[in-house]
């Protein structure tokens, strides 16, 4: 903080913790040790061992390929909320923000409207109505994410818009689609940035507590909060097949975390 | 003030609305119909249309909303589909524990984040600010149900501080408490981390101002610039922040009263959403919305009153 020359360890620990989930995750996605879904009758309960790392669940089947597989469910369903919410919000900020008048009012108090409630809360109200399974949780949370992702850039949009560089650029006859992507746009990526982190992190919580709830995932598609809800009932007798998911969860989101904290750092953004 | 005042509590009236209007239509175009889940699949045409006419399922969808709504605003919230009793006899014993669990939450976030982020901010870079540091960074991570797991694996089935078994209020306000502590601690240890930092960092800013370096020049002690100057200023987005909270700690209840297996508002609203007993979701969905809209509302007062400055905008 001092000088701007001291160590930014922010971003040092969240850059090698991400890239340690995310190749954990990648691993998952090409290769587990044992098949996901397979039981075995000799290794029911198994604690972690060298043969199986996470031990076993009351099926004997190995938590660790489990683990690897709901952990790229999880990241999945993150990202691919992470891209429904940013890209719309990103496009409603960038036209609110940018034209202002009687629909940027309208729309931001929808925004206020729906963003002031727990997105969980909301999600579960969708899907209750919808029913679970994986492509229902992306595009119930996916839709409330709109709202804060829309907020930021609105926000960095008036701030810039009225600014010299876009004002001439305006006088060379520049279009304002082309204003607003390539002249304004750029300026934003790093509050963009930062409020993505975010997102990621509010949206593997977002799909936990679900899944965890019973309303998320499908069973075909066990992601690690659905693990967390299939362990439950042997929590006390093998704690392992909730220790291990739990703490994947929790890294992923530390990591994450961490990324962003450093990335305000770095770019100056105010949290 | 009053004008502001006023059309806030405008914008409340409109939000609740708005909520209760998206909640009723959301439940009434979904497919399937109430009718089979009470009936069974066995039931005649003639049965189907009678319970419809009863249940004033027959009627356009804007009536039914309206009769609803004014019902529901002199507490009566409907039937139960599948209980057959009122919604509001069967969701105020389990608002009660839902809203106690809360309260307790509230409590601990305060009592905790408060002092942590005071010390840690009056001895900046020290060896307690950096300890504290990572442990709001480690604990932000931490997913509220997680943390009631892990809780329960240490001070259940480790230390055996309390019986993994939900104890009811009427057995004793001591003993009904002392268990829902550590459901409390489960929301409130992630929400705390996020506040502490939040102070911290507010306290930091504040003190790098130009009027408390005049306190200082007056004379004043650290300690007492910090207690009579930054503080006053430093609690303003914290105040704000812990009345947005509530909505969060509501929804942090409902999830983290599975991993206790308390019979609060989350059992019943997760069993509703399976058994689709909509009447139950929809009156437990605009309760809640209207808690945490209602402390929006005061988060927006308590922000004008403490900064006055706001309302000249």
């Amino acid at each position: 903080m001092k000088n701007g020359k001291q160590k930014n360890w922010y971003l040092t620990i969240g850059i090698i913790l991400t890239a340690c989930m995310l190749i954990f995750i990648a691993v998952g996605f090409f290769w587990t040790p044992y098949v996901p879904s397979a039981m075995s009758s000799g290794d029911r309960n198994g604690r972690p061992s060298l043969r199986h790392l996470f031990g076993c669940d009351s099926f004997g089947r190995d938590i660790f390929s489990r683990t690897l597989e709901g952990a790229g469910s999880t990241l999945t369903i993150a990202l691919a909320v992470l891209a429904v919410g940013a890209v719309c919000g990103l496009i409603i900020g960038a036209l609110c923000g940018y034209y202002g008048g009687a629909a940027d009012a309208l729309i931001m108090r929808l925004c206020d409207a729906i963003a002031a409630f727990p997105s969980v809360l909301l999600a579960m109200v969708v899907l209750a109505v919808t029913g679970p399974g994986k492509y229902n949780v992306i595009g119930a949370l996916g839709v409330l994410f709109i709202p804060s992702f829309a907020r930021l850039v609105r926000g960095e949009f008036l701030k810039y818009r009225d600014r010299d560089f876009v004002q001439s650029a305006r006088l060379t006859g520049v279009s304002d689609l082309r204003v607003i992507f390539v002249h304004i746009l750029p300026n934003t990526w790093p509050v963009l940035l930062s409020g993505l982190t975010i997102g990621f992190n509010n949206a593997v919580l977002a799909e936990a507590s679900m899944s965890y709830l019973g309303i998320g995932v499908s069973a075909q598609e066990p992601s690690l909060g659905y693990m967390l809800k299939d362990a439950q009932g042997y929590f006390f007798t093998l704690p392992w097949c909730t220790a291990f998911p739990a703490a994947v969860v929790i890294l992923l989101i530390l990591g994450v975390g961490l990324l962003g904290e450093g990335i305000r750092e770095r770019m100056g953004v105010a949290s | 003030m009053g004008k502001t005042l006023l059309k806030r509590a405008g914008l409340l009236i409109g939000t609740l609305l708005l909520v209760s209007m998206l909640a009723f239509v959301a439940f009434s175009v979904i497919p399937g119909d109430p009718t089979d889940s009470i009936l069974g699949i066995e039931a005649t045409e003639e049965q189907r249309l009678a319970l419809r006419a009863q249940l004033g399922l027959d009627q356009p969808i804007y009536q039914r909303y309206w009769s609803w709504l004014t019902a529901f605003v002199t507490g009566d919230f409907g039937q139960s589909y599948k209980y057959n009793m009122p919604v509001s006899g069967l969701v105020a014993a389990q608002a009660k524990v839902t809203l106690v669990l809360a309260a307790v939450s509230f409590v601990l976030i305060v009592v905790i984040s408060l002092p942590l982020g005071l010390i840690s901010a009056r001895h900046q870079g020290g060896i307690v600010d950096r300890v504290v540091t990572v442990l709001t960074q480690v604990t932000m991570s931490v997913p509220n149900f997680i943390m009631g797991l892990g809780l329960m694996f240490l001070f259940a089935l480790v230390l055996k501080w309390f019986e993994p078994k939900y104890i009811p209020l009427e057995d004793g306000l001591g003993a009904h408490l002392r268990f829902m502590v550590f459901p409390a601690l489960a929301i409130a240890l992630p929400k705390s981390a996020m506040t502490v930092k939040l102070l911290r960092g507010s306290i930091l800013g504040e003190m790098g101002q130009d009027y408390i370096r005049t306190a200082y020049s007056k004379g004043n002690s650290q300690g007492s610039a910090l207690w009579r100057h930054v503080l006053r200023n430093a609690m303003i987005p914290v105040v704000t922040f812990l009345a947005m909270a509530i909505g969060d700690i509501m929804a942090g209840s409902i999830v983290v009263e599975q991993v206790f297996t308390i019979p609060g508002l989350g059992r019943i609203l997760i069993s509703s959403i399976g058994n689709r007993d909509y009447p139950v979701v929809q009156a437990i969905v605009v309760l809640l919305a209207g808690v945490v809209v209602l402390c929006n509302f005061l988060a927006d007062l308590l922000y004008r009153v403490m900064d006055p400055r706001i309302d000249g905008r």
